[in-house]
């Protein structure tokens, strides 16, 4: 029984939701093998080689793995897929990607987002955006899955020693290409594997108010900044921002919710966090009942003064 | 180019479900059901691209019991041609690989130049069933969709991913799913409604297309998260400061 990681990587490193999917691959028991496909991607390869408990790393090079491209991708985990047991892949944007692809050219379910394994074919997942949690058992002879990171302890990024194999890669599909992409640059934390989080709302009223009043408070904790899906909305903030069901799933240190009314789809994307607080005006609001602090206040005076304070 | 539409009927985004006092599963009955969210954002789009003269004919799919009728004729209010139900028994648990292979039978079927579909259904949260079905009918897929545009022949999709925005261009026939930011759907209005009943609405059996529907996952126990206990108020800001530096030690 062996199970293979797909990376998530940026050719030059590996990302940080590949050491928690190792970590689920390894609970799932026997060897760990990850795969990076990527375009120059030796030092993502070498990067994976690292990481404590990894057996092998299989990399495989070509321009038309480069970005990513779910038909690509696709094709060259199924040319080795007959080798493992276990098939997974970070829950990110990626992986959510190419995961089902894998699976239905198996002809296999697959188990999306989980956060517990509770031996090699049962696995715990949340459902309804997290109010229920259901215990489900693979039938299929490979399982293919998903791992919401915030499950997972992250494995060491260093310690290991495994030997790296090259792999031929894949034809390119030819039915679809890249065309450009818009990413935001800054030098703040990775929202999912940041610390410390502050987190706006609609309640801000536009993005140069969001911006004002989150940026600063950001700083000062070096924290990584999210939204609510209405701020999303709404455009006062960037859609890669947004903490909920539906966007990123995070559980860090602190969480420090600014005007945020505490939806049920956004409590899903957070409510693991360590610790939650809670800065709103309205008294009713539900963020306050999962908040173990909270502060009944308007945040436009209340964040700069936390600001201020720190 | 007729663009097809799979659309699942789900309980209403606004329910909080409670879990079954047996742990067999969440409580669903005499609960409002809807359509999934993202679903009503791929039939809307549709419909746009209809009503730019991109598109022919929007048919809307839907896999399950005999009510998921309700969300089709919910889909021709907004503006979906006409419908097509493959009823599934009310015991049966129906999975995403399942409902791939039933809607790349009427893929094969049907022929459409282009699948929309949304990125996750709100029940289940899988995220697999576009991508699956891209798999099986062998199409290039762009999910999490925020723009959609055909030059060329072909689709030209910005998608939401980690860190930003990203535009493919995918050959037709593809598939699509979509994200939050791709449209907003209309108000469905009573003449609309009233319309919506007179339009085509087939039903088939799984049998009929030859598809094996059989769960390969099976549940067995769904539980209440663990509660998250309510914390404290602090009175200001001094407090807030004070509590996260010397009890809660994250700063």
């Amino acid at each position: 029984m062996t199970s293979l990681v797909i990376a998530e990587h940026d050719n030059a490193s590996i990302k940080g939701a590949t050491l928690n999917t190792v970590t689920a691959a390894a609970a799932c028991g026997g060897d760990v093998h990850v795969l990076v496909a990527g375009h120059n991607a030796s030092a993502a390869a070498a990067a994976a080689a690292q990481i404590a408990g990894v057996a092998k790393v299989i990399h495989a090079d070509s321009e038309t793995l480069a970005h990513g491209l779910a038909e690509n991708v696709a094709a060259q985990v199924l040319a080795i897929a007959g080798n493992y047991s276990h098939i997974l892949f970070p829950a990110t944007a990626g992986g959510k990607n190419v995961a089902p692809r894998v699976a239905a050219k198996l002809d296999v379910a697959q188990i999306s987002d989980i956060t517990k394994v509770d031996s090699a074919d049962t696995f715990e997942r949340p459902i309804y955006a997290g109010n229920a949690i259901a215990t489900v058992q693979s039938t299929d002879a490979t399982k293919v899955i998903t791992v919401r990171t915030t499950g997972f302890d992250a494995a060491a990024a260093t310690g290991g020693a495994a030997a790296v194999e090259s792999a031929a890669a894949q034809a390119d599909s030819g039915k679809s290409s890249f065309k450009g992409s818009e990413i935001a640059k800054n030098d703040r934390p990775e929202l999912t594997a940041a610390k410390i989080i502050v987190s706006g709302g609609r309640a801000l009223g536009s993005s140069e108010k969001f911006n004002e009043v989150m940026t600063p408070l950001a700083d000062k904790l070096g924290a990584a900044i999210g939204a609510s899906r209405a701020a999303v909305d709404a455009g006062y903030a960037a859609n890669d921002l947004q903490v909920g069901q539906t966007g990123k799933i995070v559980a860090p240190q602190l969480y420090v919710a600014c005007g945020i009314s505490g939806a049920i789809q956004h409590l899903a994307g957070m409510k693991d966090s360590k610790v939650i607080v809670a800065i709103n005006k309205d008294p009713e609001a539900p963020i306050f009942s999962v908040a173990d602090f909270g502060l009944e206040a308007d945040l436009f005076a209340a964040v700069p003064e936390l600001t201020n304070a720190l | 180019m007729k663009i097809l539409v799979p659309v699942k009927r789900v309980v209403d985004y606004n329910v909080k479900v409670r879990v079954k006092s047996d742990n067999s599963g969440v409580d669903i009955a005499n609960v409002k059901m809807s359509m999934n969210p993202f679903d009503e954002i791929a039939v809307e789009e549709a419909v746009r691209l209809k009503e730019k003269g991109l598109a022919t004919e929007v048919i809307a799919v839907s896999c399950g019991v005999a009510q998921c009728q309700e969300t089709l004729r919910t889909a021709m209010a907004i503006g979906a041609d006409r419908g097509i139900l493959v009823e599934t028994p009310a015991d049966l648990d129906l999975q995403p690989l399942a409902v791939a292979k039933l809607l790349k039978a009427l893929v094969d079927k049907e022929q459409p130049g282009l699948i929309i579909l949304g990125k996750q259904a709100i029940d289940d949260d899988c995220n697999q069933t576009g991508q699956m079905l891209a798999a099986l009918a062998d199409l290039p897929q762009a999910t999490f969709a925020s723009k959609v545009e055909i030059v060329d022949g072909k689709a030209q999709v910005t998608r939401e991913i980690d860190g930003g925005l990203e535009t493919l261009a995918v050959s037709l026939p593809a598939v699509v799913t979509t994200d939050l930011r791709l449209n907003e759907p209309r108000y469905v209005t009573l003449p609309n409604i009233m319309k919506a009943k007179k339009k085509q609405l087939d039903t088939f059996k799984p049998e009929d297309l030859g598809v094996d529907v059989a769960p390969r996952i099976k549940t067995l126990k769904v539980a209440e998260p663990a509660k998250r206990s309510a914390g404290i108020k602090v009175p200001d800001v001094a407090t807030l400061v004070d509590k996260l530096k010397n009890v809660a030690k994250v700063i």
